[in-house]
């Protein structure tokens, strides 16, 4: 395995007493795609901020590329491309300058950034947006843009923070597939998301975050096979009986040895085999409403590990 | 590359805050930034900013000027009204045009545009971020004075060849207030406290000596305008252009020069907190 290129141990950040991080240990190695998955609140942004040299910890370890961020800021992060959460794209400039401008706070040479910058609009896929400005592109746009921004730089690692929250699912498949490419192509990406069939997608490993600290840790596959089972039933007997059928079955389904979930809309079932399951229920006089079997997901693994829902 | 690294480290973790964790050499690219924008945005209203202290200049000293006469300074030397107030509304020019940007706009980029979040996640420095911004701050404020003292000439008021030296002081001036400037606003949050701005702006500019001598004050009254800057910017800008030229005018000097470096260690200080906590 090459050597990592983001070392955290213990990594802690404190505003007053309250630890938005507490104790995260972690390490991503060059050219691996690392999520960080896991609620509002979570500590993903914080974790996210300290990892890209603009926070400084409270107490822990952290290495990016080999350097302290508290010693090696700048250097840092004229390795590091940066989308953050929330778009911070110049307002006052057109979008092409909006790649020229950001190049030179590089220090990068004018021609070169230039010729990056068109390069670039091509990878976003904004040709014929140069001259827009940057308020009148759409959300989607914009979220390219930041990302083609993030790469004037030419970086090592790229740290992207909740990169299609707020997306439409054609633009975030369009952005998937860019970021895909830019995997492909080798560069180190460091992504946090509430989305977990966004972490399937793009991560090659993960850690599942909740409260500050690391609840597990694997590929999307392994953390679902330890965590879950192949296949989940989800059961809806409609509001009003929801929770007094879902009592019944934990009893019946908990004695059979199946996990079961009780959730205000519905029921979850974890079995290896949810037709099965759904044959017994009807056999004992239920009646649900609807009913879906599906292959356990992220989204089960998080359930399972904090009683509590990724996406309220 | 471990090897490497861990022998550069040792040695910086020595030495508490390295000066390049706060500045990349590179205010320049804030500078190139701050002047694409104004030009694709904003530079008419950039250049309207050059006409107010002319509006002054024509209303009170030309206007008001043939009812007041002539003014006596310090030296004893008579000058006419218009020669008087001149001086004093060039160095109100440098002022506004570097206020205008180093206020208004920064609290702006600061509260709404996160302009300095982005800049600070690349390898700039606070204070590249810093320094760009006032500098950037500082040409308006030159702009304008440099339109100004070019109608001075026409209309005959720089009275000395000391008035050459006009135009360094009011860079000085105007890099002075820009400093001061976007040292206070970093501390504003609210659009109220940015009223307090304007609120200490204009009897600064009425009281600073501007169209009368300081002499028509109580001596309290005085020593609280002799505190404030614009009155050294008047005084040194006046002694210049009317060639009333002591060894005196280095302490105005020596205000602003102090008012420039506390401005940019403050700003420096507080762009670090607010956006590398
Ligand atoms: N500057 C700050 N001062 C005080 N508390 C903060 C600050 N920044 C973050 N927090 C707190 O730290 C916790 C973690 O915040 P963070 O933004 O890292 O969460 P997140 O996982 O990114 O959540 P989200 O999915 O909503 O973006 C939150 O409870 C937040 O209120
Ligand atoms: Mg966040």
């Amino acid at each position: 395995m090459p050597a990592p290129v983001i070392v955290a141990r213990d990594l802690v950040k404190k505003y007053q007493d309250f630890a938005a991080v507490d104790g995260i240990s972690f390490e991503v190695a060059s050219g691996e795609s690392f999520g960080l998955l896991g609620p509002n609140g979570a500590g993903k942004s914080t974790t996210m901020r300290m990892v890209g040299a603009v926070s400084t910890r409270t107490s822990g370890e952290l290495g990016i590329l080999g350097l302290d961020p508290d010693v090696h800021g700048p250097e840092i992060r004229s390795q590091l491309g940066v989308v953050p959460q929330s778009d911070n794209l110049d307002t006052e400039l057109r979008v092409r300058e909006n790649l020229l401008v950001y190049g030179r706070y590089f220090g990068l040479p004018r021609k070169l950034v230039a010729q990056r910058a068109d390069e670039l609009l091509a990878f976003a896929q904004l040709e014929g947006k140069e001259k827009a400005r940057v308020d009148a592109l759409s959300g989607g746009m914009k979220r390219r843009l930041t990302i083609a921004r993030a790469l004037i730089n030419d970086p090592r690692i790229l740290l992207l923070d909740e990169p299609t929250t707020g997306l439409d699912p054609q633009a975030r498949h369009i952005l998937w597939d860019r970021l895909f490419r830019l995997k492909e192509q080798g560069t180190t990406l460091l992504l946090t998301t509430h989305y977990m069939d966004e972490a399937e997608q793009l991560c090659d490993r993960l850690v599942v975050v909740d409260k500050g600290t690391i609840m597990a840790e694997g590929s999307p596959a392994e953390l679902i096979r330890a965590h879950s089972t192949r296949e989940v039933l989800e059961v809806r007997f409609g509001s009003d009986h929801n929770a007094e059928v879902g009592a019944r079955l934990a009893r019946a389904q908990g004695a059979d040895g199946h996990r079961v979930e009780v959730l205000p809309d519905r029921v979850l079932i974890y079995s290896d085999n949810g037709e099965a399951e759904l044959v017994k229920i009807t056999e004992a006089g239920l009646r649900p409403v609807t009913s879906l079997v599906r292959r356990s997901s992220l989204e089960d693994v998080f359930l399972r590990l904090t009683g509590r829902s990724l996406v309220e | 590359m471990t090897g490497a690294t861990e022998q550069d480290f040792a040695p910086s973790s020595i030495r508490p805050r390295p000066v390049r964790s706060l500045y990349a050499g590179n205010a320049r690219a804030v500078m190139l930034r701050g002047w694409r924008a104004t030009a694709s945005t904003n530079w008419l209203v950039v250049v309207s900013g050059l006409f107010e202290p002319i509006f002054y200049l024509l209303a009170m000293g030309i206007g008001l000027g043939t009812l007041v006469g002539a003014v006596t300074l310090s030296n004893g030397q008579e000058v006419s009204y218009p020669a008087y107030i001149a001086p004093a509304l060039l160095a109100v020019a440098a002022m506004n045009g570097a206020i205008y940007d180093s206020t208004w706009n920064v609290f702006f980029k600061m509260q709404f545009a996160k302009l300095y979040e982005g800049m600070l996640s690349t390898s700039l420095g606070p204070l590249d971020v810093a320094l760009g911004e006032i500098l950037l701050a500082l040409l308006r404020g030159a702009l304008y004075a440099v339109g100004f003292q070019l109608v001075m000439q026409v209309l005959g008021l720089n009275l000395s060849w000391w008035a050459l030296l006009a135009l360094p002081a009011v860079l000085l001036i105007a890099f002075g207030f820009a400093s001061a400037g976007m040292a206070v606003t970093s501390y504003m949050k609210s659009f109220q406290q940015m009223d307090w701005i304007n609120f200490i702006m204009l009897p600064m500019f009425l009281f600073s000596a501007t169209f009368y001598p300081l002499s028509v004050y109580p001596q309290w009254l005085q020593y609280v305008i002799q505190a404030m800057p614009l009155w050294h910017g008047v005084e040194l800008v006046r002694g210049l252009t009317t060639g009333d030229v002591n060894w005196g005018l280095l302490w105005h000097v020596l205000y602003y020069a102090v008012m420039i470096v506390v401005g940019l260690v403050v700003t420096t200080k507080r762009l670090r907190a607010l956006f590398l906590d």
